[in-house]
């Protein structure tokens, strides 16, 4: 959770007006690069995010793994997934580092109802904002990498923020700073996707894994975390998403459907107010007194010819 | 299973009536008893603040002045899917108190046919097949027993969404929304056929009882079981009356 001005706001979830102060100034995406092959599993990173965010230490379950725990939490921005695979017959191990993507195109900010519970920064950080969270959930469901995670004590959700505070500062997220190996970079977009396509190039031209790649999904404009995978063919074994995609209710539900729907049913209020109006009550019948309908001299003249 | 159903309604229904009690003066007649009210004025109270809840959720920017009636935007978020099965609960006894009643029957097309008659207050009685509840009553019934099942069904995977497929949620989302919307479209009508349309409608549902006028005008075929009497004829009959009577 930045403080709101250290960036350039980009988007701002729910927001139905114009994005304050959109377009002043330039700012170059960041991006930050996990290459998979060369991750040893030991979880500097991990313990990085906990100790820079004040988190405290968790509970966790013993499911046969080397895993911390089964998955990211509200307090558990990051995690090494250990995955147990096979190459040649051997036992391999698939060690991703898993946090929120940054997409271009968030489905948190799609999914999200609040006005300004989530801000996506110009730079590609996509920040919650927890003050504005309602914490209906619609996040967690919009996210196509199951990332956001609901506190039962705040009633609210939280997520890897990317440090933006630390990079609203200059200085490179947490996790980054902690690997030991230098399988974690940051820097802007355009660097770290170059550097991910040399090492692709190297894994497949020296290393031998001919179908190594980079996991920046187009489907969602691309993401602002991406990995060198030693087969880019099957992301799915890392568990990633081959082909993320955000539910299209987030967009045409929520922006079309959603205020029609409503502005039809208030319209109602405005209908049976008019119809009172027009039409008048229904009384029990036959109703007591005299009644005159018609044109209002018709009533007058009427009024003058009687005694 | 209806049966019992049927036994349970009845049983409430004494009970109740043990407590409450339902004065009907000279000229009028027993329209809801204390259980049919008490059952009306509890899905009420839980639809609106399932309402209002559902307000501050489906648009915080425009409803977001809603959230601090319920303590803030999680709180409101938190007691929402609580007010919603309240509401489904009460309204499962209503569906059983009312179900009877609200059984669709041949008149209640050729009703639908005249809605505009009806809509224009063109006619001074309704036509004599008209019984207890009139189609509309009926129509509004059952898109909330629909609706209900729907916002049942739909609330309680947006409720465990940490467990449910992110696409099955998304598509609660959906169909929640579409339900909220066609249940307020028919609460507006509700709540203005039973205060500034329909005088004596209210008092109905609040005291239990309706003048003979009243039950001859709106519902001629109750009208007729409950006295006996046609309504077309007691209409005209009063209506000589009061014409007859010096001015």
């Amino acid at each position: 959770m930045a403080n709101p001005r250290t960036f350039q706001i980009q988007e701002i979830s729910a927001h139905p007006g114009p994005i304050p102060g959109r377009g002043t100034r330039r700012e170059e995406p960041v991006c930050k690069y996990i290459d998979v092959t060369t991750c040893i599993g030991c979880k500097a990173c991990e313990v990085a995010c906990v100790e820079w965010n004040d988190h405290p230490f968790r509970e966790t379950t013993f499911n046969d793994t080397y895993q911390t725990m089964p998955t990211t939490e509200w307090n558990y921005y990051n995690l090494i997934k250990f995955v147990e695979d096979e190459r040649d017959g051997n036992l391999m191990w698939l060690l991703r580092k898993d946090q929120c993507m940054h997409c271009e195109d968030p489905g948190c900010l799609r999914a999200c109802p609040a006005d300004g519970a989530i801000i996506k920064y110009e730079n590609g950080i996509v920040d919650f904002q927890q003050e504005n969270c309602i914490g209906c959930g619609y996040c967690i469901s919009g996210c196509p990498f199951d990332i956001p995670k609901f506190n039962e004590q705040t009633n609210k959700v939280y997520k890897c923020t990317l440090c933006s505070d630390r990079v609203g500062q200059g200085l490179e997220p947490a996790c980054i700073k902690a690997c030991p190996t230098g399988c974690l970079r940051f820097g802007t977009k355009a660097d770290m996707v170059q550097i991910a396509g040399l090492r692709a190039k190297q894994l497949r031209e020296v290393s031998g894994f001919t179908s190594a790649g980079v996991y920046d999904p187009p489907s969602i404009g691309g993401t602002h975390v991406i990995y060198v995978l030693h087969d880019i063919n099957a992301p799915q074994r890392y568990g990633l998403p081959a082909n993320p995609i955000i539910p299209p209710s987030y967009t045409y539900w929520k922006w079309i459907a959603k205020p029609a729907g409503l502005l039809l049913g208030l319209l109602g209020i405005g209908a049976v107010f008019f119809h009172r109006v027009f039409y008048g009550p229904k009384l029990p019948q036959p109703e007591p007194l005299e009644v005159r309908t018609g044109p209002r001299e018709e009533i007058d003249a009427g009024r003058k010819e009687t005694p | 299973m209806s049966t019992t159903a049927k036994k349970f309604d009845e049983s409430a229904r004494g009970e109740f009536a043990r407590f409450g009690t339902t004065r009907v003066h000279r000229g009028e007649l027993l329209r809801h008893p204390v259980y049919t009210r008490f059952l009306h004025w509890s899905v009420a109270i839980f639809f609106v603040l399932s309402l209002l809840t559902g307000f501050a959720i489906y648009s915080p920017w425009l409803f977001h002045w809603i959230a601090p009636l319920f303590g803030g935007g999680p709180r409101t978020r938190a007691l929402h899917p609580w007010f919603g099965l309240l509401f489904t609960i009460v309204f499962f006894f209503q569906f059983l108190n009312w179900m009877g009643p609200m059984a669709w029957r041949e008149a209640d097309r050729r009703w639908l046919r005249r809605l505009r008659h009806y809509a224009t207050n063109e006619e001074p009685i309704e036509p004599e097949d008209v019984g207890f509840f009139n189609a509309g009553q009926k129509l509004y019934f059952w898109a909330i027993v629909v609706s209900a099942i729907l916002f049942l069904i739909t609330g309680f995977l947006m409720w465990f969404d940490n467990v449910i497929p992110r696409w099955v949620v998304a598509a609660s989302y959906v169909i929640h929304d579409i339900a909220a919307l066609v249940m307020l479209g028919g609460f507006i009508i509700h709540v203005y056929e039973g205060t500034a349309h329909q005088p004596g409608t209210f008092h109905s549902m609040i005291d239990g009882t309706v003048t003979e006028s009243w039950a001859w005008t709106h519902h001629p075929g109750w009208f007729r079981t409950l006295t006996g009497r046609d309504a077309r004829e007691a209409y005209e009959r009063e209506k000589q009356r009061l014409d007859e009577r010096p001015r």
